[in-house]
């Protein structure tokens, strides 16, 4: 210990810390007592708040985070105001089950209620998919227009969101199966090069027209049974139709060749599964009136 | 205290605040013992904190009927539905600059009162001062005036000090219960949360609040005081950017005050100044300074000292009016044995604050009197922008919000006007006999309805226009929103 010696400001009469900058010295002024007292509280509320509230987090040997007096959990916190929620909805819920889809889209309250529900469950169920405000994408359908591979009326919609699409678990799941006709050796390359111009033709795209008159027999042979000898498709059997100006996967030769030749079998859960009653009820009416709905 | 003089004249030298001593940066607080004062400005005051005391307390109670389903509270701020209500008036989300309007209109009322009057606002009618004024008043009834009140805080603790200072304290706390208590009436229908208050059933906010505000109630008008004026409060440094020589402040008249002295009764008034240093003006005075240093940032302002003075002049048989609501200027002329010059109520910051005012205020009458009470706001689809359709036209998605500000439902009929071929229809409402779509409003609400619009894919990028049309007064709203397509 060297022998310490009080420097003191001759101006101030206050004590310096002894630096000094360029002769600057600073002076060693106590800290406020407002200032202090508040630092005490502080300290003081820390105890009573890791007393009192979950503060020490999983250490190796403890294992789990203290959980204070208090039992405090923001988790259960959450799940009491969900369940507040549902209790609140009730009423309105029991209104969406009673009423038929109709009424619940004419009717100014119960459409309001049902639009508000269905845009946030599909938001949270049907957005991942089929995009925000059913903008669809490559291998999901757009629902805000007005092409329908099954139905697009109320309670086909709510028959879809029900059973779901190739949904195996479900016996009333829509079902149908388009051959892999390239992989599976049904078909040529070379036919389904053919087919490729054929399907562009139906659909007024320029297309070699050589192809097509060859491929007119296989079509009629291989694609009638369910896209129709036209090429509207059939919905029962959910066949998109090949006329329109919508194209599912895509409609470069490319993609149209790989549709034929692997097939597209695209799967969409059953919600009856997860969702309650008044929530399929409430989707099928968003997804209605999102602009296509029949 | 008193560095921040800011027009000290040069006769002030005795009542000077001695400069702080040389080792203590830190002047501790001196408690502050105001006499009580007697005389018109007293009166005033009392009179005003009357007013303004019953303004605050009654308000919430007074009921203005609107019509079924709308709160009957003529003053609220009704947060659940997200409006406004002040008697006739009401102000929804979308009329929130009013009470912008609202706030450069005290803002400038408070410049012109500063400039033509000084501070009166903090003098008369600032709740600080208001609530402080009763705080002593409650003070004064417990522990006596200023002599009594400094010996009973010198006295060592005794039965008679303890029952005073807890019952002051005691009511002290009731009134600060009072005042928070009655200011979350203004927020909630005053009789129900009154009662839901008391059985446990108000939200969380209403304690909180009325909880905050007691305790900022008692301490602020009963421990702090003058120190929230002094620190705490901006308005004493804008002030001083406000008024002028040519404003009426609470002056002490030097001309005529000085030489100041005591006069020993051989002694005649000649060659000598009418101030006999009898101390009452300091002694009155909330904020603890002596007016005899001329403007301060400290004063407040209330007159008090002109009223001890008076009093004190009275008595020793000499004109009232040595301290006084003057402008500098005045006292400086007549100090320079010249004829002070008349108070000017025309210059050119009154006249400029005078016509902002009447600017402001015509605008927002203006505004009130024509404001449309139909609203039609159009939300374009932000995903997906835009779809084809199986015919080959592209469809846009729109939201409609119809606010209805009247409390009587309404019917709506909409157009939409744009690009040739352009279909439209809105979802749950089919088109009448004539063709027309009519759109339900509820009373005195916000309505939502969804719209679709479809053109052929050659008008792509275009706007179109969409009038919603009050079946019956024609009151209509005219909205433009994009209509988008494949860029091409």
């Amino acid at each position: 210990m060297t022998e310490e010696t009080k420097d003191v400001d001759s101006h101030s009469g206050v004590e310096t810390t002894g630096h000094s900058w360029d002769g600057i010295k600073e002076l060693n002024n106590p800290l406020p007592r407002w200032w202090l007292i508040i630092w005490y509280i502080t300290i003081g509320w820390a105890v009573v708040y890791m007393v009192l509230m979950p503060a020490v987090p999983a250490l190796p040997g403890l294992g789990t985070n203290t959980t204070g007096l208090r039992n405090h959990s923001d988790r259960d916190l959450v799940g009491e105001a969900v369940q507040e929620l549902k209790t609140a909805r009730v009423a309105q819920s029991a209104a969406l089950l009673d009423a038929s889809l109709e009424t619940i889209e004419t009717d100014r309250n119960l459409q309001q209620f049902a639009l508000a529900m269905g845009e946030s469950l599909f938001g949270d169920n049907c957005a991942t998919c089929h995009g925000a405000g059913g903008r669809g994408a490559i291998g999901y359908p757009i629902l805000a227009d007005d092409v329908w591979l099954w139905d697009g009326t109320l309670d086909g919609i709510e028959y879809t969101l029900r059973h779901g699409i190739r949904h195996e678990a479900d016996v009333d799941t829509r079902y149908s199966l388009m051959p892999a006709f390239g992989r599976d050796k049904l078909l040529s390359p070379a036919q389904i090069d053919d087919l490729t111009e054929y399907v562009l033709n139906l659909s007024g795209a320029e297309a070699d027209m050589d192809a097509v008159a060859r491929a007119a027999p296989i079509y009629s042979q291989q694609c009638v049974a369910c896209h129709m000898a036209d090429g509207t498709g059939d919905r029962s059997q959910g066949a998109p139709n090949l006329t329109d100006a919508e194209w599912l996967y895509g409609n470069s030769p490319e993609a149209i060749y790989s549709t034929i030749y692997n097939a597209r079998n695209s799967h969409m859960p059953a919600w009856q599964d997860r969702l309650d009653d008044a929530s399929i009820k409430a989707l099928a009416v968003y997804v209605h009136t999102l602009g296509g709905g029949e | 205290m008193g560095q921040t003089t800011l027009n000290i004249h040069p006769a002030a030298g005795k009542g000077a605040p001695p400069a702080p001593p040389p080792n203590d940066l830190y002047a501790k607080r001196q408690q502050i013992y105001p006499k009580l004062a007697h005389g018109k400005f007293r009166l005033v005051k009392w009179a005003v904190m009357a007013a303004t005391l019953t303004i605050y307390y009654a308000i919430p109670w007074v009921r203005w009927e609107r019509g079924e389903g709308i709160p009957n509270q003529a003053v609220l701020a009704d947060f659940e539905s997200e409006k406004f209500y002040f008697f006739f008036i009401e102000i929804w989300p979308q009329d929130i600059h009013y009470l912008a309007g609202l706030l450069i209109l005290s803002a400038l009322g408070l410049f012109l009162v500063t400039s033509l009057l000084g501070r009166v606002w903090c003098g008369y009618t600032c709740p600080q001062t208001v609530w402080t004024d009763l705080y002593i008043w409650v003070e004064r009834a417990f522990e006596g005036d200023r002599a009594a009140r400094m010996r009973l805080d010198k006295s060592p603790m005794n039965f008679n000090k303890l029952w005073r200072k807890l019952g002051k304290h005691t009511v002290w706390l009731v009134i600060a219960f009072w005042t928070g208590g009655a200011f979350i009436l203004y927020w909630h229908d005053a009789p129900t949360i009154a009662r839901g208050w008391f059985a446990g059933e108000a939200p969380l906010s209403a304690y909180w609040f009325a909880g905050i505000l007691t305790l900022t109630t008692y301490f602020l008008a009963g421990w702090m005081r003058e120190q929230v004026c002094t620190y705490m409060c901006p308005w004493p440094r804008i002030q001083a950017a406000l008024t002028d020589e040519h404003a009426l402040n609470v002056t002490y008249r030097y001309d005529r005050g000085e030489p100041r002295g005591p006069k020993r009764k051989s002694e005649t008034w000649d060659a000598r100044g009418d101030c006999i240093d009898c101390d009452q003006c300091v002694q009155v005075c909330p904020m603890g300074i002596d007016i005899r240093n001329g403007s301060q940032l400290e004063c407040i302002h209330c007159a008090l000292c002109i009223d001890a003075c008076d009093e004190m002049m009275t008595k020793i048989d000499r004109p009232t009016g040595l301290i006084a609501y003057d402008t500098d200027i005045a006292v400086a002329a007549r100090a320079a044995q010249t004829t002070p010059p008349n108070y000017r109520l025309i210059r050119s910051r009154t006249v400029l604050y005078a016509v902002l005012m009447i600017a402001i205020n015509t605008l927002m009458i203006w505004g009130l009197a024509t404001r449309a009470t139909i609203e039609a706001n159009v939300l374009k689809d932000r995903s997906p922008p835009f779809v084809q359709l199986s015919n080959g036209d592209i469809q846009n998605g729109y939201t409609l919000k119809l606010v209805n500000k009247l409390s009587e439902a309404r019917t709506m009929l909409i157009e939409i006007e744009g690009p040739e071929g352009l279909n439209y229809s809105v979802i749950g409402i089919a088109h009448d006999s004539e063709g027309a779509l009519e759109l339900p409003v509820e009373p005195h609400g916000v309505d939502r309805y969804r719209i679709l619009v479809s053109a052929p894919a050659g008008e792509v990028q275009r706007q179109i226009t969409i009038t919603v049309t009050d079946k019956y007064s024609g009151e209509a709203d005219v909205n433009r929103a994009s209509f988008r397509g494949p860029s091409q």
